[in-house]
């Protein structure tokens, strides 16, 4: 027991790749086995984390079940773990959320062993990032997650579609891949270069400790260059980096495709997971590494948060696929986010930043929930229509009610009806963002108006209708494999929306220890 | 029970009926609509309960009950939320209470309980009428129960549940979220029966429309918390101190020169336009008759439009802060406009149409603005009067329109007839079919035209007018006067075309009169319609004021911080009131009598193009629809999506990606083949031609080894002999 307290992180951490080796061990044939084993497994770590949960102390200032142990010596680098509420709240949503997309994947046939082995790489790629307390073990990280991500787009992706690029007719798994991976890795490189950077100068990697030097640092020449310049440079790589990854409008362009092409689980965690990586880099590392790059360039940052809110809605509501509506909606949820951090960047030390990077948290949550829900349900759509096109379902209601009845929680939740999850956090952060960015907020709610937009045009497309007589006796009601795993979904957005408490308090006094606000 | 504990139980009935019905009793559609049934009663017993304790608490209206809970941690403080219970609360109540349990109650009938499943009925569309044989073995059409039937009630108890918590909650945040949950349901069950097509645009324009001014009184909520750092009703609307603060900060960026509070103030009544259907976001409501009868009558009597207007009456002490010496504020100014001009505007479409319920629907959106003028001109206990007796008479008058489609459809199915059974010129003469109906339908006729004494309507509208004049507000008063003309005069119109004279179509003819679940209700509204305007009779009234004391006024007033004081009695507005009301009934009366089948409308020559106009609605829905839809459409597919995102962004990075595949190219075809490759094939080659050259001296045979190791020597020798002794 207390060997598990005492290296909790790294058990979270490691497990799945454990579970990963587990799984090579089984013959490759044994689908059934696999799946099933991959599922039970996936369960250690979130348990793991809900004993971390509630062992964890929200009152207690600091990161708590930190472990740190030399790991490459001669440039200080550390393997440092350790968790704060904001990190906390990530790592509950990965480990929650790997469950469920292993057991959205029950459906998946072709290499049923790699695909899984992929799917828990990719989870410790995430946790990790969450969990790094260490510049470099955190771009390690950042990096590793990328790579099953990649083959999970581009060998279990969509076959069908194609995309027509200067003239040839390409594999749109194949575009969609290669577009997600070289554009994470440009952005990455200005990142790596950045980071090293930190390094030679102040000598370690350590956050903790960078958190006290790198801020301070603000005279003199680097380089020969003056300290600003090379501190705006370096501000800017670790943006732009992010940037992509959440995606910030206008880097947001490989989402739709990406989301569109990969797999329903694929689809799940990259909406659900992997975006909140780039904004967690936002909250971890920017914010407090360039407090005042931060506030200088918060205004730009702003306004391109608000352009993803608006255009996002607006390309989602311009959609006749269905999954690409979804996916086009998280750009404009998770510009929710980049709008609460960028007002709280501009005026730290506010009650205003307080409860907006309160709601910029909880909006990653709770788009976490509600988007891997709704690519859960398109995906489960989709496998019994074989189209995504959204004049071609009619009125499926009658036949699927219950189907019907989850897909319009879900909606609803997304849309940030009162009484759910979206709106406690997008109402948190519109009200920190109104003293700060006033425009900006009046603004946003063009793009909260065509969120109804969307998500009606898309129940409609899919529900309301004459009777399509085609679907009759092709379309089955959603099956209870599939309830499992969107019930959990359902009850915590439920949950958060009728009494958010439990996680805003934690988030809560998380923000306001690690931003130094009061 | 104390009376907090009744108040925040209130609510949960319904929300537990709710998930009651889609969890279990789904499929028993006897046991779902009892728990619907049984939840509002509950709901009902408990608010009955609250007003009649309220009564009798002394100076309740200086001491409300409140309670609250931290919900919402902000920062180092928390938002609270709870109940907030004084004399507006007791007596919206009252009303919700009435007629959200009438409703239910009616539905059951409305929906055919107790009939035969359809031939043909599907989910989604309105039932087509069942086959039976009788006894005798004849075969007859008729009405069928609704195929979602359970579904039915399960929304319309979440609906009721958004009513009652926006009623009793403490602060606008959990007032937004009933207000919200009240917007799904409306789409919802206004797209009941979502295969009709008309069905499927009304939902979603209801939802959309009314979400426009929801996204400005989200702004407006928002700017409030940030201003004063609550959102409590307590500590802002019943706090001079706060509202006097919020009075004297200017607005932000000094927008039109208003003040904190009028700018708030305008943003939460852009609430109210959207929710209460008022121009220029009127165009929903209309359309929302697509839903079932009864929903119509949930959105335009008990719930919906009640709470927009709900919203205002409660945040007055706001609107109004700053006010002196009688002089409106300008955010006051514009509500008193809006309201006025929506009560004439909608009124005249509502001359021109022949829907019997579209006719209600405009009388509805006429009738809040009648209200909505009267808080803006401060005129506080009669917007709240109104509202009370309007939630009676307009529920009732939907629910008697829909008793009239049901004996209507009646007709129908038995001749086979085809024609539209709400079309008012296919009745006539159905006072004799439906005398229940009939009666009722009369009494919420009058009490909407103002009909002098008798019914509820007169002493609503009554005090508006009296306001409105004696604070010499002329351009409201006259306009409201004509509006109200024009209110008795479609009333007339439709009370006689109905209901009087012959009836013009066979299915009219064989119109039958509903059961006792959908006339019960529709006696017990009629009832109140009567009774509840006797709590309003001005104390100074001729003859009759004084005989029951007017605790209305005194009641509802006296939660304001400055209780309002009741106007002097002048006969002008009683005169006026009288006049246009009884004036405007006749005149509908007379031209309409004597309409014959297939005629068309008697007012159409006369008014010619104008006719045309209002008949189409002043042609708003083409605007807006060439205005916001087609271009909200072609922004979204061809600008943001294909051009910005397809074209420009993905431009971009498709350019980078052939720039630095040419790139590429350029270095592998003229650097690294020429040059890099060309020297490393260079050496490479040139090595192995060497050694290929060298290979032929390995041939393999001694002798020729041997030729060349002293042919070698004799050379080396040479060499070495020529160095050494040459150079000497």
């Amino acid at each position: 027991m207390e060997f598990i307290t005492e290296h909790l992180l790294s058990l979270i951490l490691f497990t799945p790749v454990l579970s990963a080796v587990v799984l090579m061990f089984i013959a490759g044939d044994q689908d059934k086995l696999i799946r099933w084993v991959a599922l039970g497994l996936s369960l250690i770590p979130l348990a793991l984390s809900i004993f971390l949960w509630v062992n964890f102390n929200s009152d207690q200032a600091g990161f708590q079940f930190q472990e740190q142990y030399t790991w490459y010596s001669p440039i200080n680098a550390s393997y440092h773990v350790g968790v704060d509420g904001i990190s906390l709240t990530m790592v509950l949503l990965t480990t929650l959320l790997t469950p469920l997309s292993i057991l959205a994947s029950f459906t998946i046939k072709d290499r049923v062993k790699t695909y899984m082995v992929l799917f828990f790489l990719l989870e410790m790629g995430m946790l990790g990032v969450f969990l790094s307390l260490d510049l470099l073990i955190f771009f390690v990280f950042w990096e590793f997650g990328l790579v099953p991500m990649y083959f999970l787009i581009n060998q279990w992706g969509s076959e069908k579609d194609t995309r027509k690029i200067f003239g040839r007719e390409i594999n749109a798994r194949t575009y969609a891949s290669y577009k997600f991976m070289i554009y994470t890795i440009a952005g990455s490189l200005g990142l790596l270069l950045a980071i090293q950077m930190i390094g030679v100068v102040t000598g370690t990697f350590d956050l903790l400790e960078l958190y006290r030097v790198w801020p301070s640092i603000s005279e003199g020449t680097l380089f020969g260059v003056p300290v600003v310049t090379v501190k705006a440079f370096a501000f800017w790589a670790f943006v732009v980096a992010f940037a992509i990854k959440v995606p910030v409008w206008p880097f947001h362009t490989w989402l739709p495709d990406a989301h569109t092409e990969a797999p329903t689980a694929g689809s799940m965690i990259l909406a659900g997971v992997l975006l909140k990586l780039g904004a967690y880099g936002f909250l971890r590392f920017v914010l407090p590494l360039y407090p005042e790059e931060s506030h200088r360039y918060a205004l730009v940052l702003g306004f391109l948060a608000v352009m993803g809110i608006i255009w996002g809605a607006f390309s989602a509501y311009g959609q006749t696929d269905f999954k690409r509506l979804v996916a086009y909606s998280s750009v404009s949820h998770m510009g929710f986010v980049v709008l609460g951090i960028a007002a709280a960047a501009y005026a730290i030390n506010t009650q205003d930043a307080a409860i907006a990077l309160e709601g910029a948290v909880l909006q990653m949550f709770n788009h976490g929930l509600s988007a891997a829900a709704m690519f859960f349900l398109v995906g489960v759509l989709y496998e019994r229509t074989h189209t995504r096109n959204l004049n071609e379902y009619g009125g499926l209601f009658p036949l699927i009610p219950v189907y019907g009845g989850i897909l319009i929680f879900t909606s609803m939740a997304s849309l940030g009806l009162p009484g759910l999850n979206g709106f406690i956090s997008e109402f948190l952060v519109v009200r920190g963002t109104w003293p700060i960015f006033t425009l900006f907020t009046i603004l946003s709610t063009i793009g909260l108006l065509f969120t109804g937009a969307y998500i009606l045009k898309g129940i409609m497309g899919v529900l309301h209708g004459p009777l399509n007589k085609d679907w009759i006796g092709h379309v089955s009601e959603i099956n209870p494999r599939e309830i499992f795993v969107i019930a959990p979904l359902m009850v915590l957005m439920l949950w958060i929306g009728v009494w958010p408490a439990w996680i805003l308090n934690v988030i809560d006094k998380a923000v306001i220890w690690f931003y130094g606000i009061y | 029970m104390s009376l907090e504990t009744i108040l925040w139980l209130i609510p949960l009935p319904p929300l537990l009926a709710f998930f009651i019905i889609f969890l279990f009793t789904y499929r028993n559609r006897g046991l779902s609509h009892w728990t619907a049934i049984g939840a509002a009663v509950l709901s009902w017993g408990g608010s009955l309960y609250l007003l009649w304790q309220a009564l009798g608490i002394e100076h309740f209206g200086e001491h409300p009950i409140t309670v609250s809970i931290p919900w919402l941690p902000t920062g180092i403080t928390w938002l609270n939320i709870g109940i907030y219970f004084d004399t507006l609360t007791a007596v919206t109540l009252f009303f919700v209470a009435w007629t959200v349990l009438a409703i239910i109650v009616y539905s059951v009938g409305y929906h055919n309980y107790g009939k035969p499943k359809g031939d043909h009925d599907v989910p989604g569309l309105p039932p087509h009428g069942a086959t039976v044989t009788d006894a005798h073995g004849h075969k007859k059409t008729v009405m069928s129960i609704e195929p979602m039937y359970a579904r039915f009630f399960g929304m319309i108890s979440l609906f009721a549940f958004g009513m009652y918590l926006l009623v009793v909650t403490d602060n606008l945040l959990t007032l937004f979220i009933g207000w919200e949950i009240m917007g799904l349901c409306s789409y919802l069950l206004i797209g009941f029966w979502y295969g009709k097509p008309s069905a499927r645009n009304a939902m979603i324009k209801a939802f959309m429309t009314t979400r426009v001014g929801d996204m400005f009184m989200l702004l407006g909520i928002v700017y409030l918390y940030s201003q004063t750092g609550t959102l409590s009703y307590q500590a802002i609307l019943y706090n001079e101190e706060v509202l006097a603060q919020l009075a004297s900060t200017p607005a932000v960026w000094g927008l039109f020169g208003l003040s904190a509070a009028g700018l708030i103030g305008l943003l939460l009544f852009f609430g109210t336009i959207g929710k209460s259907a008022q121009w220029p976001l009127h165009t929903w409501l209309p359309d929302a008759m697509e839903g079932p009868t009864p929903v119509s009558a949930m959105i335009h009597a008990a719930t919906m439009v009640s709470a927009g207007i709900y919203l205002i009456i409660r945040v007055f002490p706001l609107i109004s802060a700053g006010m002196e010496h009688g002089h409106l504020t300008p955010t006051m100014v514009v509500i008193a406009v809006i309201g006025t001009f929506t009560a004439l505007f909608a009124a005249t479409i509502a001359i021109a149409q022949n829907d019997i319920k579209r006719v209600l629907a405009y009388s509805t959106i006429s009738q809040l603005g009648f209200m909505v003028a009267a808080v803006g001109i401060g005129a506080y206990v009669a917007a709240a009067f109104h509202l009370v007796t309007h939630a009676f008479f307009k529920g009732l008058l939907f629910l008697d329109s829909g008793s009239v489609i049901h004996g209507m459809e009646h007709g129908v199915f038995h001749t086979g007839e085809h024609v539209d059974p709400q079309d008012m010129y296919n009745m006539g003469g159905l006072r004799k079919k439906m005398p229940i109906t009939f009666w009722t339908f009369l009494i919420g006729g009058l009490a909407l035209s103002g009909f002098p004494l008798v019914v509820a309507g007169f002493w609503s509208k009554d005090e508006i007018f009296a306001d409105a004049f004696a604070h010499r507000y002329w351009v409201v008063f006259i306009t409201l006067a004509v509006a109200a003309f024009l209110t008795a005069f479609y009333t007339g119109r439709q009370i006689t075309l109905t209901f009087l004279g012959k009836a013009r179509t066979r299915a009219a003819e064989h119109a039958q009169e509903s059961n006792w679940v959908m006339t019960v209700p529709l006696i017990v509204l009629a009832f109140f319609t009567v009774t509840v305007g006797w709590a309003g009779i001005p104390g100074d009234f001729p003859i009759i004021g004084g005989l029951i004391p007017s605790w209305f006024h005194e009641f509802v007033g006296s939660s304001l911080l400055e209780h309002p004081e009741a106007v002097e009695f002048s006969f002008v507005p009683l005169l006026t009131s009288l006049f246009v009301a009884l004036g405007g009934l006749t005149l509908g009366y007379f031209i309409y009598r004597k309409v014959e089948a297939g005629a068309p409308d008697p007012l159409a020559k006369p008014l010619g193009p104008v006719y045309t106009l209002l008949q189409n609605k002043y042609y708003f829905d083409e605007l807006y629809d060439c205005l916001f839809v087609r271009p909200s459409k072609w922004i979204s597919e061809q600008f943001s999506y294909y051009f910005i995102d397809r074209k420009v962004i993905d431009g971009v990075l498709h350019a980078m990606g052939a720039f630095v595949g040419f790139f590429g190219g350029f270095l592998r075809n003229y650097i690294d083949k020429p040059i890099v490759n060309g020297l490393g094939d260079f050496f490479g080659e040139s090595t192995k031609k060497v050694g290929q050259q060298s290979r032929l001296l390995q041939s393999g045979r001694v002798q020729q080894y041997m030729i060349v190791g002293l042919a070698t020597l004799a050379a080396f020798v040479t060499l070495v002999y020529y160095l050494l002794v040459g150079a000497k």
